[in-house]
């Protein structure tokens, strides 16, 4: 954890910086370009659907626009497509200022969430599309179609039109016409989502695959935070039409800026916890550090653990009362309300005996000892959290 | 015997496929519905009491300039009347659909609106209108209204029928532009480098087709068929020769009414494969 949670949990996007780290990963086949967002802004009639976006991609750099409905991703990608316009702000490819350039002129290649194939044309007519706009040569066109549908996985579909092929086909078909003009910046808005799970993750992994070939500059549009983690160098979480944090996937999860950030990205329990002198919070019968400052001692504050930082010791057969136990164990007595198997890992749901909720989560292999009702200590890994006061909920 | 073999070896919960009676029925009432006035008039027209069975009807029908004149001009009349309303409402209900997508039920009022006015009111006013033209004498809008007014091809007779059609291209165009993602195929288009024109040339309009055509086909049908505006204000197209020919010589006239149903039906069939033609050839290419 990085900060100590603000009071409104929105003020850490303002200290976020502008610049990116160089991207993680065959930088050197990297051949994309910059892009930057300053002070965006857009209001929808009263509705404000980005309020000051700033944000700097660099070249060849994936970048996941992460949030949950209505915190301006999809804005902030048909900006940088041209299909709406900034109320104030800039939009700068490649140092050049793209903000009152037609969408036609841009050359920025886009996939859609709604299968977009133009339903009269082939795939190969399909992909070829914008370079018959560009009047290149017909036989160009058909060798560009051709190698691009290799790429994607569609050779010898080049005549089948858009009704003929399956949906996660026709986004690979989409793909590839979004990169035959060779664009600048590629934009991905939402295109999994109308997939089913199996077809999803085989694609995002071949997008992925596809963006570092090619070092083009990404800009992926998504509400899966399992997409966004999995496929970006970076992950920009959205709230309310402002950036929260844009850090690196691991470290967006370990260190969270806020509490959204933290509650939004993963599994996150609020366990109730009072501020103790020297920087630490009591929670779970023990005392944690609060990373950065922390509110005046005696606040009563909500702790952020993940389920991963919780343990649970005990269980069926554990000789002993549960409260000694729990005194032994540096915890707090609780009961298993739960258990949720989720392959490798088992969830359980339980309950402090002072009424507070937690989910934890264990190898499956010891979390076989535990079943509903079954008394145990909880307690907290040792390491410095994430707190918030408990009246700003 | 065999049947009820069968029967007595069918698994239990199968149910028997039974013949759908019903609905030959029905069907066989349709077609008796809409084939009898069509046998009938057929038969008045072979049908001499003195001769017999003759085509005497269909040769003087034929043999009469009035019908090449008049069905020429009916056949012109629709076509520009299908020219001018796809002219029109096309890049209106494309826009609509993109930009103004409130204005939808605004369109669809006025496009209703003729529906509900009927032909004879709404030539009543164009009347009105047109008989201004003595007043206009001195103003450049005297050559307007003669203009309109040409008997060889009343302009003001496109006008009326492209107002009359506006429910037909209506009703097809939206049924088309509803069953595509329109604001995504154009927005694809565009990202893509497509100018305005090229996207609505190359990609709405040639997906739009078949609501095209069925908006043609029906407006075109219209046409040919109207009679009260056309004998209001004083034009010969099909219809009103028809009714002309009828007054004296019922035989020629009916049989001039088969005739026209034969070309009407020609052209609807030339029309609609014409929007069926590029299905067809993605059938084949991919077969």
């Amino acid at each position: 954890m990085t900060t100590t949670a603000p009071k409104t949990g929105t003020a850490a996007s303002a200290a976020q910086p502008a610049g990116p780290p160089a991207p993680s990963g065959a930088e050197g086949a990297r051949s994309g370009v910059a892009l930057r967002l300053a002070g965006l802004r857009r209001a929808f009639g009263g509705t404000t659907a980005l309020d000051g976006l700033d944000l700097d991609i660099a070249p060849g750099e994936l970048v996941a626009l992460l949030g949950p409905s209505g915190c301006g991703k999809t804005t902030a990608l048909r900006i940088i497509a041209g299909f709406e316009t900034a109320d104030a702000g800039e939009l700068l490819v490649d140092g050049e200022d793209l903000t009152g350039v037609p969408a036609n002129r841009r050359d920025i290649g886009m996939v859609f969430q709604s299968y977009s194939l133009f339903p009269n044309m082939t795939a190969a007519q399909n992909v070829a599309y914008g370079l018959r706009v560009r009047k290149a040569a017909k036989a160009e066109r058909a060798a560009r179609a051709a190698e691009l549908l290799d790429l994607v996985g569609l050779p010898g579909r080049e005549k089948h039109y858009p009704h003929q092929l399956s949906g996660g086909q026709q986004q690979r078909v989409a793909l590839a016409r979004a990169l035959a003009i060779r664009p600048r910046v590629l934009l991905l808005d939402e295109p999994l989502s109308a997939l089913d799970a199996k077809v999803r993750l085989q694609l995002r992994e071949e997008i992925r695959r596809i963006q570092l070939e090619l070092g083009i500059t990404t800009v992926f549009v998504t509400h899966d935070q399992e997409e966004a983690l999995s496929m970006a160098d970076r992950v920009a979480v959205m709230r309310d039409g402002r950036l929260e944090q844009c850090a690196a996937p691991g470290e967006l999860y370990e260190r969270p800026a806020t509490p959204f950030v933290a509650e939004f990205v993963g599994t996150m329990n609020r366990l109730p916890g009072t501020v103790r002198e020297g920087g630490t919070v009591e929670t779970l019968g023990r005392r944690l550090a609060v990373h950065g400052t922390a509110p005046a001692a005696g606040t009563r504050v909500d702790v952020l653990l993940r389920p991963e930082s919780l343990r649970v010791t005990g269980g069926d057969g554990a000789a002993g009362e549960p409260a000694e136990r729990a005194a032994a164990e540096g915890g707090v007595p609780a009961t298993v309300r739960v258990v949720t198997f989720l392959g490798g890992t088992t969830r359980l749901h339980l309950t402090t005996d002072e009424g507070a909720e937690a989910k934890a989560d264990l190898p499956s292999w010891e979390a076989a000892a535990f079943t509903p009702g079954t008394r145990c200590t909880l307690a907290a890994h040792d390491h410095t959290v994430l707190v918030e006061e408990t009246a700003a909920r | 015997m065999a049947g009820m073999n069968l029967t007595a070896t069918a698994p239990r919960g199968t149910r028997v496929r039974r013949r759908p009676w019903g609905s030959f029925v029905v069907l066989l009432l349709a077609a008796v519905y809409f084939l009898l006035p069509v046998a009938a008039s057929l038969w008045f027209t072979v049908d001499d009491p003195a001769e017999g069975f003759t085509f005497d009807a269909y040769v003087k029908g034929l043999g009469d300039d009035g019908l090449a004149t008049s069905l020429g001009l009916s056949v012109r009349l629709g076509l520009a009347t299908v020219a001018l309303g796809l002219l029109l409402m096309v890049p209106t209900m494309v826009v609509v659909a993109l930009r103004l997508p409130r204005l939808r039920r605004v369109v669809e009022i006025l496009c209703m609106v003729p529906l509900i006015v009927p032909p004879i009111a709404l030539v009543a006013g164009v009347s009105t209108v047109l008989s201004w033209e003595q007043d206009l004498a001195a103003t450049p809008f005297y050559r307007t209204f003669q203009l309109l007014q040409n008997k060889s091809f009343p302009l003001v007779l496109v006008l009326v029928y492209t107002v009359m059609s506006l429910p037909f291209l209506y009703r097809s165009l939206d049924a088309g532009l509803r069953s595509l993602d329109l604001k995504t195929l154009v927005e694809a288009a565009r990202s893509l480098g497509a100018s305005r024109t090229a996207t609505l040339c190359r990609v709405v309009l040639p997906n739009l087709r078949p609501a095209v055509v069925s908006g043609a086909v029906l407006s075109l049908a219209m046409v040919l068929g109207e009679y009260t505006v056309a004998k209001v204000l004083g034009a010969e197209p099909f219809s009103v020769w028809m009714v002309h020919v009828g007054e004296f010589e019922a035989q020629v006239s009916v049989a001039a009414a088969m005739l026209s149903l034969l070309i009407t039906w020609g052209l609807l069939l030339l029309l609609t494969n014409l929007a069926g033609g590029r299905a067809r050839n993605r059938r084949k290419t991919t077969a």
